[in-house]
């Protein structure tokens, strides 16, 4: 067995090991924490793939701020297991049903006849003197898919307006300083000197 | 010698992934004892520069052989007590998680070092996404920080957590974009090529061009180190000691370590991708021949002890923020001013601004 190969099932069995944590664990918190596990290791696995630019990116986009604020909020909540178990009787039924759905799904579009070694050509060594994997996904985004790139730009930057649109009321009562004001003070407008005679 | 070095030749043959192991291994001793030795005297010398702002002498007893020495045997006196004291673990806490905190917070901050570059093409990992790396690295840290507040069990471990993980997050995002400019204006992600485009002399530096990213992002990275005066995540006055009030013996010192590598790390990049790295402050200058036997590796390390000085200088200098004010600098002026100077950046590059970016 090579290194890489070696390298790959140590890290793809900690990955189908923490992606399934991540449903099985009871405390919101720990499965949080195992999906930044799982996250870091599908970064490894794409490492070996020479996807250098797209491991590095998972790891500071979904692990270093998505994850970060996920465990923000769950951290917050007051999680009570009984309310959670609650139903887990009635609506079992319809879960299963949905479940079931899936898999059929996932079995018609990850089937058997996909699997297999000899389904797929084997793909070319990169070339010595080929782009950076940063600088040439940089070039595919900026000239062959700049629309596509552009509209979900323009789709998150909706999402950012939405969100702030929702959450966003004005309070009257509420309180706040105004910085530029305080900056701005001179001496005048606070302190007033007066002249008094000296009390003997 | 010799034998030595023919053993290793045949060993490197027969088992080349095995020597390469082991090469890694030696190199990353290599970089970090002299790390954890600077992070040491690094908490003796803010005492002692602390200290003498405040009109007093700081730790001056702890000395070798009898002898008091201005007290330089402080920080091994304090890693012994450290290590020898009992870690003690709250009933109600979370214990696994409660362990693994210190670790996660001390492991990105040393696994950042692995692409920094001592010298001309002398770093661990010369990998061309550097940037992106140290970006990652430094990002991951504030997971350390909020397990801990949570597993603690404890309101004020929690609060600080809050205050940390939302601090952290914000000024990410100026230091990313600051970090943005950087790499526009250098035109490679790769660090050493960084601190190459920057050659010619004092005024190359990215400094002068960068001026208000340069200053962001130190001051991004003081925020980033939970250092005065934006440490609210440990705030003495308001919720005691933060995420780390229940940690004791080797698991806070491992909280201790990974805060004040972090300085050192924020310290050196900002050397590196602004102050020209190590190159000679006296390129292009008369002097430049007079100091050429001064290898770049000191420059180096006399820039960033240049910003390691600005810590102390700082914590000994600034009132702390009020949170919300923390906030509004980080979300209402920084990531402005960084946004609308990659603009001018980017017009810069484009247009071949002479002296830096023709």
């Amino acid at each position: 067995m090579s290194y890489e190969k070696f390298i790959f099932y140590i890290f793809a069995a900690l990955l189908v090991y923490s992606a399934s944590m991540v449903i099985v664990r009871r405390n919101p918190v720990h499965s949080a924490l195992f999906l930044v596990f799982a996250f870091f290791n599908s970064a490894v696995l794409w490492m070996l793939l020479e996807a250098e630019f797209l491991a590095i990116t998972l790891v500071l986009v979904y692990v270093g701020a998505v994850m970060v604020l996920f465990l923000f909020v769950i951290m917050m909540l007051d999680i009570e297991l009984a309310a959670i178990k609650a139903g887990f009787v009635r609506y079992m039924g319809v879960g299963a049903l949905i479940a079931l759905a899936m898999l059929v799904e996932l079995a018609m579009v990850v089937g058997p006849a996909h699997f297999g070694l000899d389904k797929y050509a084997k793909p070319a060594a990169t070339p010595a003197n080929a782009l950076p994997n940063t600088e040439a996904i940089g070039e595919q985004l900026y000239t062959v898919y700049l629309y596509p790139f552009e509209i979900a730009a323009v789709i998150l930057l909706v999402g950012i307006v939405a969100a702030i649109g929702l959450t966003l009321r004005r309070r009257p009562e509420k309180k706040t300083q105004n910085i530029t004001e305080q900056v701005r003070v001179k001496r005048a407008d606070r302190v007033r000197l007066v002249k008094m005679d000296a009390e003997r | 010698m010799e034998a030595i070095v023919n053993l290793w030749n045949s060993f490197s043959q027969d088992w080349p992934a095995l020597a390469l192991l082991i090469l890694t291994l030696l190199k990353i001793v290599v970089i970090m004892l002299p790390l954890m030795v600077l992070v040491a005297y690094f908490t003796y010398a803010e005492r002692k520069i602390i200290g003498y702002m405040q009109v007093r002498i700081g730790p001056n007893r702890v000395g070798f052989f009898g002898r008091h020495a201005f007290g330089l045997g402080q920080p091994l006196a304090d890693a012994f007590k450290l290590m020898f004291k009992e870690i003690l673990i709250p009933t109600k806490a979370n214990r696994v998680l409660f362990i693994i905190a210190p670790m996660l917070t001390l492991g990105p901050a040393l696994a950042a070092w692995a692409v920094f570059p001592f010298g001309d093409g002398m770093a661990l990992a010369d990998i061309n996404a550097g940037l992106l790396y140290l970006l990652a690295m430094t990002s991951v840290g504030v997971y350390g920080v909020i397990v801990a507040g949570w597993a603690s069990n404890s309101k004020y471990a929690l609060l600080g957590a809050m205050r940390s993980a939302a601090q952290i997050v914000s000024y990410e995002i100026a230091m990313g974009f600051a970090l943005v400019g950087v790499l526009v204006a250098a035109g490679s992600l790769n660090l050493g090529e960084i601190v190459r485009a920057q050659s010619g002399s004092l005024l190359h530096w990215y400094w002068l061009p960068l001026l208000p990213l340069f200053m962001i992002y130190f001051i991004s990275g003081v925020a980033e180190t939970n250092r005065a005066p934006f440490d609210v995540a440990e705030g003495e006055s308001e919720i005691v000691a933060g995420f780390h009030i229940d940690y004791s013996g080797m698991t806070f010192a491992a909280f201790f370590l990974a805060e004040y590598a972090n300085m050192i790390l924020v310290s050196a990049l900002t050397a590196l991708m602004f102050m020209g790295g190590w190159l000679s402050p006296f390129q292009g200058t008369f002097l430049e021949s007079f100091f050429a036997w001064v290898p770049g590796f000191v420059w180096l390390v006399m820039k960033t002890f240049f910003f390691m000085y600005l810590f102390l200088w700082f914590r000994a200098t600034f009132p702390r923020y009020r949170y919300d004010q923390i906030m509004r600098l980080g979300w209402k002026v920084f990531i402005p001013i960084t946004i609308v100077w990659i603009l001018v950046v980017g017009l810069a590059v484009v247009y071949q601004l002479p002296w830096w970016f023709d």
